[in-house]
């Protein structure tokens, strides 16, 4: 689960790490009334999930209230890549002498935690990577040791970061550390770190990714689930408890197991056909979870044909065909089903789908994933005689 | 022979009592395993269809010799019951769980690795390991496995996903081609046992003739696999990786199957595994028939 900055910068603030004074606005008058309390000048900051807020606009700096009122009614409402702007985060605007970065992940290969920590920041961390790889210092820290201060200090010496900033910067790190193990991030990222005339280092954006399978302990993330962007499809399908991810095509697909659903994706794409979704009901594959997985793909108005693949393993093909059919009872779909149905008791499950008496219009069944593929792309695309 | 169990592995259930670890811990002793004992904290001295329960596992290895753990309990709990089998000495401990946050996978993989190096872990979020005809340890229907042909050339499995593993198991039992061993390490970000782990074993099996892989996107698993395959398995393989149309930045499904930053795309992973003389395929099915073919020219 993604964070929006100003979320991330309340979670940064919960583990001690310094943040420029500010709050989020959803009005013009929020703004104001934030900019007010603050103090002039402030920097209002368009709330999306997508890079170039600057470049677009949705950035801007206000000595006054007359001008946090233009660039609030401005910003606000803004189309950003495709995301309209919900939210502005009004903040005290910093003085920078320098722009570092750092951040925090999980380096899966090492199966260690990962430092990345510049003295070059404020621009993609990649184009660094790129251009002058020794400029990023890439430290692996044990999940079960940590990091200290000394550590981060070194580290911060590593990366050429001036010595009148690295005590400040070594201070952040093992806050950051912190919050990415406590807080249960994927990543913790301050990119720019700035250090301000004044000597001190704080943390001037911020990009934080939790893990959804750390919810259980963290009550507090409900407010995050609340402003997540979903689509309608999506927010449908959370309400249902289903492993659900809209994409833009117009064949629904429903699959049981994460694999076999991604696999299912790539060979309607193979066959030249384009999923409208991502949708995993597990391994239970009854009549209840078919019918709220069906529920959603009916509400989305783009799909052409259904494309429900599964492969019974413990759930035996009888149990999934039978709940097929009682979901398909419930429901008045939209567009047709095609189903390949394989694996333990297969054949039985085929047949009580055929003498269920449902018109081949409405149900066909494929006995191999390709062909059930071709005939589902088939009729998303118009191509059916 | 077979990799990591056999007919003479004896497993414990932690969990037992429990709804996951009853329906499958009872699957997997019909299917033949020999589940010695089940372990539930405050439920020691209860059995479960004749198997016995104990408190802890310490006691269960004990009383019963148990090598092999089979942990089936919620998020919350895996982690200690993980670690508090590598301390009471158990060799192998499989872990179906899913949900287990990653901060947690992360601090028990490195504590295994500091303090209990002779424990090999394999999941979590994982379907478990089945050597057909002598141990099924997890969630695997055994019956949709073929056993391996005496004699014959068969094929070991390693999959980081349970649909497709089941899948890669029915097209082989199709085609009448046995498995001695089919792996699942699992989806999530820091798996205990890795393709790399699988693979030296398979290598190793003298009664496995060819390695069938599946992987998906996410991390860099399946590249480490490619180098490793280069550098030290002569067993001809066929690969399927799952993902290629998956969207960047999306979790699909299984916690560590994520493209992000450009990294971790299905396309840079079948090149790497070609590059190292796998044949791929474009699906699961096709990754079967490639396997198929294989055997074919084995003799």
């Amino acid at each position: 689960m993604d964070l929006f900055e100003y979320q991330g910068k309340q979670y940064f603030a919960k583990f001690g790490i310094p943040v420029s004074a500010g709050d989020v606005a959803h009005t013009v008058d929020e703004a104001i009334a934030i900019a007010e309390r603050v103090g002039y000048p402030v920097v209002v900051k368009a709330q999306v999930q997508v890079g170039g807020r600057g470049k677009a606009g949705g950035i801007k700096l206000a000595n006054d209230k007359a001008e946090v009122q233009t660039h609030a009614t401005n910003i606000l409402g803004m189309d950003i890549k495709g995301h309209v702007v919900k939210r502005v985060w009004v903040e005290c605007a910093s003085d920078i002498a320098e722009e570092y970065y750092a951040s925090f992940t999980l380096d899966r290969a090492a199966k260690q935690h990962l430092l990345m920590l510049s003295a070059q920041g404020g621009v993609d961390i990649e184009e660094v990577a790129a251009k002058d790889p020794t400029a990023i210092v890439k430290l692996h820290v044990n999940p079960i040791v940590g990091i200290d201060a000394a550590v981060a200090k070194k580290a911060a010496a590593d990366a050429r970061i001036p010595a009148k900033a690295q005590d400040g910067v070594a201070d952040i790190l093992v806050k950051l550390y912190d919050c990415f193990v406590k807080g249960d991030c994927d990543l913790a990222e301050i990119n720019p770190l700035i250090l301000k005339p004044t000597g001190e280092v704080h943390a001037l954006d911020a990009k934080v990714s939790l893990d959804g399978n750390a919810l259980f302990r963290h009550p507090e993330w409900e407010a995050f689930r609340a402003t997540e962007e979903l689509d309608d499809r999506e927010r449908l399908a959370r309400e249902k408890d289903l492993q659900y991810i809209g994409l833009d095509g117009s064949v629904g697909i429903i699959a049981n197991g994460a694999g076999l659903a991604m696999s299912t994706l790539d060979v309607v794409n193979q066959v030249g056909g384009k999923a409208a979704n991502f949708l995993d009901i597990g391994g239970g594959a009854n009549a209840e979870l078919m019918t709220a997985a069906l529920e959603v793909i009916n509400f989305d108005t783009k799909v052409k044909s259904i494309f429900i693949n599964i492969f019974g393993g413990i759930t035996r093909g009888e149990e999934v065909a039978k709940g097929i059919v009682e979901a398909m009872r419930r429901v008045e779909l939209r567009a047709p089903i095609v189903i390949r149905l394989d694996g333990t008791n297969a054949d039985q499950g085929r047949a009580i789908l055929a003498e269920a008496g449902i018109p081949s219009s409405k149900l066909m069944s494929k006995p191999t994933m390709l062909e059930a593929a071709r005939a589902a792309v088939d009729i998303a695309n118009g191509k059916v005689g | 022979m077979a990799i990591f169990v056999n007919e003479h592995t004896k497993v414990i259930v932690q969990g037992l009592t429990g709804g996951q670890g009853k329906f499958h811990g009872l699957r997997n002793r019909a299917y033949g395993t020999k589940v010695v004992a089940g372990v539930t904290p405050g439920k020691g001295g209860q059995d479960v269809e004749g198997i016995p329960v104990f408190d802890s596992v310490a006691d269960a290895v004990k009383a019963t010799g148990a090598d092999a753990s089979f942990v089936a309990v919620p998020p919350k709990a895996a982690p200690a019951a993980i670690l508090e089998a590598a301390a009471a000495g158990v060799g192998f401990v499989v872990c179906i769980t899913e949900g287990i946050p990653a901060q947690d996978e992360a601090r028990v993989y490195a504590t295994l690795k500091r303090d209990y190096p002779r424990t090999r872990l394999l999941g979590p979020n994982c379907p478990g390991i089945i050597s057909p005809g002598r141990c099924n340890i997890g969630i695997t229907a055994g019956e949709i496995a073929h056993e391996p042909t005496p004699g014959g050339k068969n094929v070991g499995i390693v999959s980081r996903s349970g649909t497709l593993t089941y899948q890669a198991l029915f097209e082989l039992k199709q085609q009448g081609i046995g498995v001695t061993t089919c792996v699942g390490i699992g989806g999530d970000p820091v798996p205990g046992t890795s393709f790399v782990d699988c693979l030296a074993e398979f290598q190793k099996d003298p009664e496995t003739s060819a390695i069938l892989m599946i992987g998906e996107i996410g991390g860099s698993a399946e590249e480490e696999a490619a180098e490793f395959i280069k550098a030290n398995v002569t067993k001809p393989m066929s690969a399927y990786i799952a993902g290629v149309t998956a969207p960047a930045g999306k979790k699909m499904g299984h916690a560590g199957a994520i493209v992000s930053g450009g990294k971790g795309t299905a396309q840079g992973k079948m090149d790497a595994l070609r590059a190292a003389g796998v044949k791929v395929g474009a699906n699961p099915t096709e990754a079967g028939q490639l396997m198929a073919q294989i055997i074919a020219s084995l003799g």
